[in-house]
């Protein structure tokens, strides 16, 4: 307490800076969400029930967190090989690809559902060779994955790149000095230590999953009960002027949202401290 | 020569090195070069002059200038709150920052479909709002009002999001220097804070300006798709789409792609610039270790 009011006596800004956010942040955010959850208490406990797990509903949870789950699983798989690569091994055109790992933060939403629609139809580039094997991704829930992990991919490469880059050479030199071979100095010593970041990236992916909708909606067919997503079922119901329904469904996304945020937040807290005790042992 | 030694008796075997390397690139051609390469050959794919013919079109015009008159908007509310929260958030201590910090990340959580929702029940026909604003004959939803209010909502924490650690890891002994020198605020921010800072904001006013013009879920719930009035560009893109018109849909998506890739550039650039003055900071001050 002390320590602050010396320092708002030396810099200048702070109310007005925090007052600003403030106010920005209640207009913006507080206001919109109360009028939410406002909305929502109108309705009684067990209607808002009845809906959360209408059998639609219930089916549009299972799709949507099933195929966050997949594809953040992936991601996490494939992130982790995608990061090592970029750190440790050196190859032509590297900081192009580098570059290039960004491209579902920058690409619309929109025009990545069109495309891997495209791509992965009965006669798209990538289709083509999959259905002669019985594969159908393009409007079947597996299209969903495929665009849950273009839209994640992004979130395991960024989030493990800084802490594989910050891994000591020594301590791997130690473990390998110390008759450990390569694949147990991996397990043993590195993935324990990036393992609170690949957690991260994980929950990052998967929460970005959950509340997707213009990447989604071109590929899954959005058939009731098979291949539609929540946030569908939403702009349908809202579509029917069944708003009420929609506002209980929000209510549900968004306290998720708000327990994936925490859990990331706990995540990266976790990471930062192990961070800050290693670092310690290690002066 | 040390570090050459140590690399070697870290490396993978050849065969698991190339084994990664094809595996980690093969995944990101498939996922990440095709689907941008589709855009562009799909977009051509009736030609060139049926290109420009469906970019030409009045209704592909105006969701392009609805889209950048969104994202003129917008930044400046981005940069205001951003520098704004940053600036509270790095340089003092208070109670409740980390919840803060929480609720500016908020809109990365929450469904953009559910970020347009909110303000459809707020200000639309049934909203808490709505009776006094058709009353006074203001249109919020299914206007640009409310495609602005909804893009706002997505884009603001971009700009805060970059410049809060940057701002925490500067500490505030430079600017403590400026007051007690005897500058007043203003040219403190001018002169100390803002060329500190200037790398991160451009950083975040490029991230937030991807997203205010690609933003589709929040945007396609408030717009009411009334076209050539209140159709984005990705809007358009899906009304194209789900007519058939592949030629105009690809045509409208490759502009837009077309803009992650100025993008992706632009960030790399101020990626590498950041880079180098942290370096050429580093370099400045005497080392701390010998390694």
């Amino acid at each position: 307490m002390a320590a602050s009011s010396t320092n708002s006596r030396v810099l200048p800004g702070f109310g007005l800076g925090l007052g600003y956010t403030l106010v920005y942040l209640s207009i913006l955010i507080l206001l919109p969400l109360s009028g939410l959850v406002f909305n929502a208490s109108s309705l009684s406990l067990p209607q808002f029930w009845d809906i959360a797990t209408g059998a639609r509903a219930l089916a549009s949870f299972r799709v949507t967190f099933g195929a966050s789950l997949a594809a953040a699983g992936i991601n996490a798989f494939f992130g982790l090989i995608v990061a090592w690569v970029l750190v440790r091994y050196s190859f032509p055109g590297k900081r192009f690809v580098d570059a290039l790992v960004d491209l579902p933060f920058a690409l619309p939403t929109a025009v990545a559902g069109i495309t891997l629609a495209t791509l992965y139809a009965g006669n798209g580039w990538i289709g083509r060779h999959l259905e002669p094997l019985g594969l159908k991704v393009a409007y079947t829930p597996l299209g969903i994955v495929v665009a849950l992990t273009f839209i994640g991919l992004p979130f395991v490469v960024r989030t493990l790149q800084p802490v594989i880059e910050d891994i000591e050479p020594e301590i791997e030199e130690a473990a390998a000095s110390l008759g450990a071979s390569r694949l147990q100095t991996f397990l043993r010593v590195i993935l324990p230590a990036i393992f609170p970041a690949l957690l991260t990236g994980f929950t990052l992916a998967f929460s970005r999953a959950v509340g997707e909708y213009g990447s989604v909606i071109f590929i899954a067919g959005n058939m009731p009960l098979i291949s539609e997503i929540t946030p569908l079922l939403i702009i349908s119901k809202l579509e029917q002027y069944d708003v009420i329904g929609a506002t209980a469904l929000a209510v549900v996304m968004l306290a998720i949202s708000f327990c994936l945020l925490l859990a990331v937040n706990a995540l990266q807290w976790w990471t930062a401290n192990r961070h800050k005790a290693t670092a310690g042992v290690g002066q | 020569m040390s570090a050459a030694a140590g690399r070697k008796a870290n490396a993978e075997p050849r065969w698991v090195r190339w084994t990664l390397m094809g595996v980690g690139l093969g995944f990101l051609f498939f996922f990440l070069a095709l689907p941008l390469i589709a855009v562009f050959v799909e977009a051509f794919a009736a030609g060139v002059p049926a290109y420009l013919e469906a970019l030409k079109d009045p209704e592909a015009r105006s969701a392009i200038w609805l889209t950048l008159l969104v994202a003129l908007f917008v930044l400046p509310f981005n940069v205001v709150f951003g520098v704004a929260a940053a600036w509270s958030i790095a340089k003092f201590e208070f109670r409740g920052k980390a919840l803060l910090i929480t609720l500016i990340d908020l809109p990365f959580a929450v469904s953009p479909v559910v970020a347009g929702l909110v303000f459809i029940l707020i200000f639309g026909a049934q909203g808490v709002f709505g009776p006094w604003l058709a009353a006074h004959d203001i249109k919020v939803v299914f206007a640009l009002p409310g495609i602005i209010l909804a893009t706002m909502f997505i884009t603001f924490p971009f700009v805060a999001r970059e410049l809060i650690p940057l701002m925490q890891s500067q500490g505030k002994d430079e600017e403590e220097a400026a007051i007690s020198l005897g500058a007043t605020g203003w040219q403190m921010f001018r002169r100390v804070t803002l060329p500190n800072i200037k790398w991160g904001l451009l950083y975040g006013v490029i991230l937030s300006n991807a997203r205010a013009m690609g933003e589709f879920g929040a945007v396609s719930v408030v717009s009411g798709h009334i076209r050539g009035e209140t159709n984005t560009l990705p809007l358009h893109v899906e009304i194209l789409y789900n007519e058939y018109n592949s030629v105009g849909a690809f045509a409208a998506a490759s502009v837009l792609a077309l803009l992650a890739l100025v993008t992706l550039v632009a960030k790399t650039v101020v990626e590498w610039r950041m880079r180098k003055e942290t370096e050429m900071l580093d370099a400045a001050l005497p080392p701390e270790k010998v390694e």
